[in-house]
């Protein structure tokens, strides 16, 4: 039997954390520790996890991913690095310019979707900006197992290089950086001719980076399944629309700049939710009607299910038109 | 025929496809007899300058078409077992970005898929699509041995002589199917052979 505590509510279980570090790496990136207040061990994490924090900002709630970029040996503390985006919804510069050491916070049981695996002969990262801090918990995890792998890491300036000392003083010779403003470019098809049967490609950045390793491998003749990425998508503005939710027989209106899901849960409503940021699949949710054009955002559902009008990912996505029925 | 439509069955049981030219610069095919018809129907000049054939004829006469496509690499072999060496070389020796065909009797995919998920092959990644011969390749579940060629149900273990009911329960780490004690409980109670997938009561 399963020692995890039983679920009820949506969502990971939650942890009551104190915050222990606020680390300035660069101009745009702060990595934040927390410890937990009951004083216990964090549950184990396998590199590639994420946790959901919980920012409490006025009336207004955030519950934004992170990926775990801690050692996961080290169950004593669970650190996430945070970019800045000030022009993104408010959470990432709540956290820089509001969060102190000693301050108290809730985060959630981590959740992993997008794990090693371990039977890859090799594993070969593409790291872009932020994008590295997966990839800080995985090669943790690698070498306590003398495991195989490879960084490749583009970032904007050596100024902004998140990490990028750290790394290559520890391992020399496995990580290899890239700095956009001295014009220095991976070059990928090389890279992805000279590797091992049975390596594996994991993928953290930009859309346009994710895209193009995808594009590149399978033009190469290397199987999708060997390509895996994690894109953490923040709900985009957009216009307001109503929406009728039939289970709990409520009348919502999503406001500008909040999601369909968090409307929802303004609204009193519990439902299911992991990621909030399109790829876990938690959220998926049946329409009963729908008149007007869907703004779908997501990775979990594809492009049939999205042309067919009957499931929305609400932490993502989107309506635009007349009305929208959903079975919440 | 040469093409067989098996009947859906449960979820370990193998599904085979149809061979498509992917893109990348190394392809290895590898087939059995009337496996080569699938590597005729997929060679173009361009995917052939690119492809090591490793063929296995089993007595069939495609062995001079296939060499007609002009394959960079050609290599016919009097069976698998004499084969797999070469399998295994070619591996050794290859990075990502190769792709495997395999084409012909279950056995041999089954077999070969094996040798390619050990060199670090997700058995999705692998193409196989059937061709030729229906029969099996048996794991009898009690002293488990192999019988190659299975085309009877139920058939007689070539190793400890029980009496086995054919399953479509596949191990893809044994590249077989498994064959289970049809008369343990009533010993010589054994049904009548039928081929595998002949309509009957028993299946």
């Amino acid at each position: 039997m399963s020692t995890a505590p039983q679920k009820a509510k949506s969502g990971a279980e939650k942890l009551d954390v104190k915050v222990t570090a606020v680390v300035p790496l660069n101009e745009l990136v702060t990595r934040f520790e927390f410890q937990r207040r009951d004083g216990e061990l964090f549950p184990p994490f396998s590199g590639g996890a994420h946790t959901v924090v919980q920012m409490v900002d006025g009336d207004r709630t955030r519950l934004n991913p992170y990926s775990l970029m801690s050692d996961p040996a080290d169950r004593s503390r669970y650190a996430i690095s945070v970019r800045r985006d000030d022009e993104g919804r408010g959470g990432s510069l709540f956290m820089h310019r509001n969060v102190k050491v000693g301050d108290e916070m809730v985060v959630t049981y981590p959740v992993n979707l997008f794990s090693l695996d371990l039977r890859a002969k090799k594993h070969l990262f593409f790291a872009g900006g932020i994008g590295i801090t997966p990839f800080m918990a995985m090669i943790s995890q690698l070498e306590r197992t003398n495991g195989n792998w490879e960084l490749h890491y583009a970032c904007r300036s050596k100024a902004l290089g998140s990490y990028v000392d750290e790394l290559t003083y520890k391992y020399p010779n496995k990580v290899h950086i890239y700095y956009d403003d001295q014009k220095q470019a991976m070059d990928l098809k090389q890279l992805l001719e000279g590797q091992p049967l049975g390596t594996n490609a994991y993928v953290c950045g930009p859309k346009g980076m994710i895209k193009w390793v995808h594009a590149t491998a399978s033009a190469a003749g290397w199987p999708d399944a060997n390509v895996l990425s994690e894109e953490f998508m923040a709900p985009e503005p957009g216009a307001p629309f109503e929406v009728r939710l039939c289970q709990s027989d409520k009348t919502i209106t999503v406001g500008e700049n909040e999601s369909l899901l968090e409307a929802i849960e303004r609204a009193g409503v519990d439902a299911p939710y992991l990621c909030r940021g399109g790829s876990c699949g938690q959220c998926e949710t049946d329409v009963i009607s729908a008149d007007g054009e869907f703004v779908h955002r997501d990775h979990w559902l594809d492009d049939v299910e999205h042309a067919s009008g009957k499931k929305i990912m609400p932490c993502v996505s989107r309506f635009i038109g007349k009305s929208l029925e959903l079975d919440r | 025929m040469s093409k067989f439509e098996f009947p859906t069955s449960i979820i370990s049981r193998p599904v085979y496809g149809t061979l498509k030219a992917r893109s990348g610069k190394h392809h290895l095919m590898i087939a059995d007899a009337e496996g080569a018809e699938a590597i005729l129907d997929v060679a173009t000049p361009d995917l052939m300058a690119n492809s090591h054939i490793i063929y296995i004829p089993l007595g069939t006469d495609y062995a001079d078409k296939l060499r007609a496509l002009s394959p960079a690499q050609f290599y016919v072999g009097p069976t698998y077992a004499a084969s797999v060496s070469r399998i295994r070389r070619v591996l050794e020796r290859s990075n990502m970005g190769l792709n495997i065909y395999l084409s012909g009797t279950e056995g041999l995919m089954g077999q070969a898929q094996n040798e390619a998920m050990q060199a670090g092959f997700a058995h999705s990644a692998i193409q196989t699509e059937h061709r030729g011969s229906i029969a099996r390749r048996m794991q009898c579940v009690h002293c488990k041995g192999i019988t190659e060629d299975v085309e009877m149900d139920p058939f007689v273990c070539s190793h400890c002589g029980l009496n086995l009911f054919v399953r479509d329960h596949y191990s893809r780490r044994w590249a077989a199917y498994q064959g289970v004690c049809i008369d343990a409980e009533d010993p010589g109670n054994v049904p009548a052979s039928k081929g595998i997938y002949a309509q009957g009561d028993e299946v």
